[in-house]
């Protein structure tokens, strides 16, 4: 059970989170002009990285605010938390 | 005719304090302070339960948490019965009742000990090869098995106790009380930190308040001695907190630990009442101290299980700590000086230590010395070939081992005795540590996983980490803390410590015999039954990997999780496949460490707390009108208000023609609504919806769909503009909070440009929605001064209004197709509301109707609900609804998937109406649709997603979804059920009133 510290709260309890996928996905601005299989990348394609990955995370019970965290999948170490639209650390 | 092995000296046992208690329905007497086993064993009784697979008599091996085999009931027959509890961890009250556990008819007699003798017909894996064929006789296998086996029974009547969950916050958590627990435990608060200390035994002290050991000695006095004072010095220690009867159950990420605490399960059934059973503590702290000390493991020898055979440790400790001796005629089996302590414990206190059978050559320490001054017989270089007795052991045979320790040889030697005390080393109990997620390493020269890599700020002290003599044990213990800590000086700083060296250990997996392997049974895991012989044939089957070996054989899969013969196996592999134990590795330990009861895990989340549940303003008017109630996503809403014994069925009919022909009322405050404001409101849902809404005019309404990004239908519902940057948006009862987490996510993450801001008003409003032909005239009488005129308050418009003084909007807007008005007033005043409508329309008839009469209304008018008709797989072409989407809108959540090659499908499932040939059946829902009935596999073209009886049409309605449904009408197809086919022709989803006339009746 991680301990999260929320940028806008604080430390809190895993419970009171939900994971919302892979970060830095951006929802395309014309989508009408993508090909069905620039939309399908878009739309399905995900990774699923053993290791560092970088992922959206909401405090669904608390603040409700969406943020992304930097986690390592293999040994779920959280490696750094930045708002929504704040650059990613760089490895 | 049983003995008395009380032995009168022990300050742990309150020999005043008398107390009888019943095992296999006989009654004993032992002392407060007693364990079940301890008690037990002072009547001599080791018999106690019977193994799983062999059925294998089996006795109490250990005092403690680990034991394989004492696995009793508790007070079998009430209604706190428990299954599967140790007899070592039993506090024995008056009254207490147990039973053993997998023996039928009785222990002593048990027909499942047939296994025993078929027992070559048993190998590893014999369940998985032999049960597996025939498939179809699995279930009688599986009777057989489930039925001889017994693993206990659980309580068939309502548990009776109250079970409590609670989150702890600490500095330092300590898990276990022994002398490395307690000085971490004391130097950490004494340096500010704010200290938790958890022990799962009602005692502190660990093994180090009952060590004899007269030639350790810390401060020049016997250690014991030493730590009762520290002991009691915690007392007077602030920001120290202790809790004793509490065992660390989960050990995971990030420092958050699961903890039991018993509160009540020593005292009497009188006592027990009302009071807290257990207490499960959530525990996070910044740092964890583990110090949960080593367990002793046995030796692998053939015919090692029987009653009688236990730890030697345990000997010591049921001696020194109970009071009991554990037989008349003892012997020890060791491989290092402990066992040496053990007797000398029992010699001292006058019992009969018949000789110790050592496998090492030779040993100098002071404690060996002085067994042999004590003139106790020491058999150097020897091991245990053969054991007998059934239900006791009687006899030993023992022969000399060669130097290389595979073999015996020379002429056997019987001894006769009635217990055997063995000492194979000891073995860290590192199970919390890895369940943490860090890592062990194999220390070649112990023979011990040791801890390794920590993943969390944590350290390993005392024996758990490795360290297993006294002198060692402070000297690292207090390097540890400082470091951890980050202080300079402790208590143990200025600690002298003499011990008594031991010289020697030798470690031998497994003893051999003067018999083949094949021919011997040398018990690596008790209560499962796997054998040294199991292991060696899994390897010889191919199995390489550990995981897969203790699958096969059952090693270490029992309620006490191989606790301690998992090294033995892993050494045993490492011997026979001629690999270093270091590179196996361990399995994986799970938690729990120790099983939790059901009641601990739920907590107080049981009966009406089981599940939340909400329930809207009116609720007390639909009770006191006895309505049926289902359960909507969290909410409890009016189902049906069935009248004189109406089934429902007859209340439906009832209630969906008053709605129609006079008035109907429905509690339609469980919608949720969402209110939107900001300057960029309009546009924001011109984004979410697939409809325009830039025009609609401040004080209209406008029905709108939400997609997913994938183009698939997600939530639907009327919004209304209450000004110029104002909306108040409803979603349907179930989707509400997801929906608003699915808009704050667009907006704080892709739209964030936009001034919008969105709260759940869902709770703050309570919603009566009132239909029929004479809804216009019981709102008029109402809200005499509102102008209801259709110029005025036309359909799908807005109007803000007071009740008295209550304030309140109303939409004219309509779910079932009848003229309607949806009134909105402050939560608190739901009820009143409610009751005005239903007095103000007593004269028109006017009927409360629930959410089934609803769904038929609806269905009658060919009205979707999201995720009854559709299920995440319907687009809105799908579900016919075209004229929903925005053709000129540029963009919005999912139009792009509209236009995948997918969802452009023709032979898409498509929404359409359903008739039945036969006007009275009524289909069933969810059933399949094909169109041809001789067909072998049949085609499945879709299936029924709404149906009901509409009294209205007085006919069989149906919303289904088909394989190209679109372009069917008129089509007959089947709904081809266990009895009969049904004839169904293909229909316009819209039954009822299709030009919407009744909307301005
Ligand atoms: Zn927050």
């Amino acid at each position: 059970m991680f301990l999260i510290n929320c940028p806008y709260c604080g430390e809190r309890d895993q419970q009171e989170f939900k994971a919302g996928g892979e970060a830095h996905i951006e929802r395309p601005k014309q989508p009408t002009e993508l090909s069905d299989d620039e939309w399908a990348e878009y739309l399905f394609m995900r990774k699923n990285i053993k290791g560092v990955q970088f992922e959206r995370w909401n405090h669904a019970h608390g603040c409700r605010k969406w943020f992304n965290m930097v986690r390592d999948t293999s040994n779920d170490e959280i490696k750094a938390i930045y708002k929504m639209g704040e650059k990613p650390p760089s490895q | 005719m049983t003995k008395n092995l009380r032995i009168k000296s022990s300050e742990y046992i309150d020999e005043t304090n008398r107390i009888s208690f019943k095992f296999n329905g006989k009654t004993y007497h032992g002392f407060k302070g007693d364990t079940l086993a301890s008690a037990l064993l002072a009547n001599d009784v080791h018999l106690v339960g019977r193994s799983f697979k062999y059925h294998r008599p089996r006795g109490i091996m250990t005092s403690g948490s680990e034991e394989p085999n004492a696995i009793v009931q508790v007070n079998p027959g009430t209604n706190r019965t428990e299954p599967n509890v140790r007899a070592t961890e039993v506090e024995i009250y008056e009254g207490l009742e147990a039973s053993s556990q997998n023996c039928w008819p009785s222990v002593e007699f048990d027909i499942g000990g047939i296994n025993n003798f078929l027992s070559p017909f048993f190998p590893a894996g014999f369940y998985y090869k032999t049960f597996m064929w025939p498939a179809s006789f699995w279930e009688k296998y599986e009777f057989f098995i489930r039925h001889s086996a017994g693993l206990g029974k659980s309580p068939t009547t309502t548990d009776p106790d109250i079970y409590d969950h609670r989150n702890v916050h600490c500095d330092v958590l300590v898990v276990g009380a022994g002398i490395s627990g307690i000085m971490a435990a004391k130097n950490a608060a004494k340096n500010n930190f704010k200290t938790l200390l958890v022990e799962e035994k009602n005692e502190l002290g660990g093994s180090t308040i009952y060590e004899n050991n007269e030639f350790n000695k810390i401060d020049n006095k016997a250690p014991s001695e030493w730590l009762k004072k520290e002991i009691e010095e915690l007392k007077n220690i602030k920001n120290l907190e202790i809790k004793t009867r509490t065992s660390v159950a989960a050990y995971h990420q990030y420092n958050y630990l699961l903890a039991r605490e018993n509160l009540t399960d020593h005292l009497e059934a009188k006592d027990k009442t009302n009071k807290i059973r257990q207490r499960l503590l959530k525990i996070r702290a910044k740092k964890v101290i583990l110090a949960t000390g080593a367990l002793e493991r046995p030796l692998i020898f053939n015919n090692n299980d029987r009653p009688g055979i236990m730890l030697s440790s345990a000997i010591k400790k049921y001696s020194e700590f109970y009071g009991v001796a554990c037989g008349s005629k003892n012997v020890f089996f060791t491989n290092n000086d402990s066992a040496y302590e053990s007797a000398m414990s029992l010699y001292n206190k006058g019992i009969n230590v018949e000789a110790i059978i050592d496998i090492r050559e030779q040993s100098e320490s002071k404690i060996v010395k002085k067994v042999k001054e004590a003139g106790i017989k020491i058999y150097w270089s020897h091991s245990i070939v053969n054991t007998t007795g059934y239900k006791r052991l009687n006899s030993i045979s023992i022969m000399k081992l060669s130097n290389d320790g595979t073999s015996v040889t020379g002429s056997k030697i019987s001894i006769s005795c009635d217990c055997l005390g063995v000492a194979g080393g000891w073995t860290p109990a590192v199970h919390l540590y890895t369940q943490s997620g860090s890592k062990l390493k194999f220390d070649e020269e112990k023979k011990v996983f040791l801890p390794n890599q920590n993943t969390s700020e944590q350290i390993s002290v005392g024996s758990c980490g490795g360290d297993f003599k006294i002198d060692e044990i402070i000297k690292n213990l207090n390097q540890k803390l400082k470091d951890t800590l980050n202080i300079n000086e402790t208590d143990l700083d200025s600690i002298k410590v003499e011990i008594d060296q031991e010289n020697s250990k030798r470690n031998i997996w497994l003893l051999p015999s003067d018999k083949p392997l094949g021919k011997t049974k040398p018990f690596v895991d008790y209560q499962n039954d796997a054998t040294a012989k199991d292991i060696k044939l899994a390897l010889r089957e191919g199995f390489r990997s550990i995981e897969h070996v203790k699958r096969y054989t059952t090693t270490g899969m029992g309620t006490d999780q191989g606790k301690l013969g998992n090294m033995h196996a892993l050494g045993i592999i490492a011997d026979t496949a001629g690999v270093k134990m270091g590179e196996l590795g361990t399995t994986t330990f799970r938690p729990p460490y120790t099983p939790l009861t059901f009641g601990t895990i739920v907590g107080r989340n049981v009966g009406k707390f089981f599940d939340i549940f909400r329930r809207t303003p009116m609720n007390d008017w639909h009770v006191e009108n006895k309505a049926e109630f289902e359960n909507v996503g969290q909410w409890k809403r009016a189902w049906y208000y069935p009248i004189n014994g109406e089934t429902m069925h007859q209340a439906v009919q009832r209630e969906s023609k008053a709605a129609r022909e006079s008035a109907g009322i429905l509690d339609a405050s469980t919608l949720g609504k969402i209110d939107i404001q900001g300057s960029d409101a309009s546009e924001f849902l011109n984004r979410v919806y697939t409809n325009a809404w830039s025009k609609l005019a401040i004080g209209k309404c406008r029905y709108g769909l939400m997609l997913n990004e994938d183009g698939m239908v997600y939530d639907d519902g009327v919004t209304t503009r209450l000004g110029e940057n104002h909306y108040i948006m409803t979603t349907t009862t179930g989707g509400a909070a997801n929906v608003l987490g699915k808009l704050e996510d667009y907006l704080q993450t892709e739209w964030p440009e936009l001034d919008v801001y969105l709260t759940s008003v869902t709770d703050h409003y309570a919603t009566a929605s009132l239909c029929g032909p004479y809804s216009k005239k019981i709102l008029k009488k109402i809200i005499p001064d509102l102008d209801l005129s259709d110029e005025n308050f036309p359909h799908m418009s807005f109007k803000e209004s007071k009740i008295g003084n209550i304030q309140c909007r109303i939409m004219r807007i309509s779910f079932t197709g009848e003229h309607s008005y949806e009134i909105n007033v402050q939560a608190s005043y739901g009820k009143d509301l409610w009751e005005k409508c239903i007095e103000a329309g007593k004269e028109f008839n006017i009927t409360p109707y629930g959410t089934e009469t609803m769904h038929l209304l609806r269905a009658e008018k060919g009205f979707i609900i999201v995720g009854q008709d559709t299920d995440g797989t319907m687009t809105p072409i799908d579900l016919q609804m075209d004229w929903i989407v925005s053709k000129k809108k540029y963009d919005f959540i999912g139009k792009r998937s509209l236009y995948r090659s997918d969802t452009m499908r023709e032979d898409r499932k498509q929404l359409v109406g359903l008739l039945t040939d036969d006007p009275n059946i009524v289909l069933e829902e969810g059933a399949q649709i094909v169109s041809e009935l001789n067909q072998s596999p049949v085609e499945m073209l879709g299936h029924v997603t709404s149906s009901y009886f509409s009294p209205n049409l007085k006919k069989s309605i149906a919303l289904a979804v088909v394989r190209g449904g679109k372009d069917m009408m008129g089509k007959k197809l089947f709904v081809p059920m266990e009895n009969k086919n049904i004839n169904v022709t293909v229909a316009n989803p819209v039954f009822y009133d299709e030009k919407n006339e009744r909307l301005n009746a």
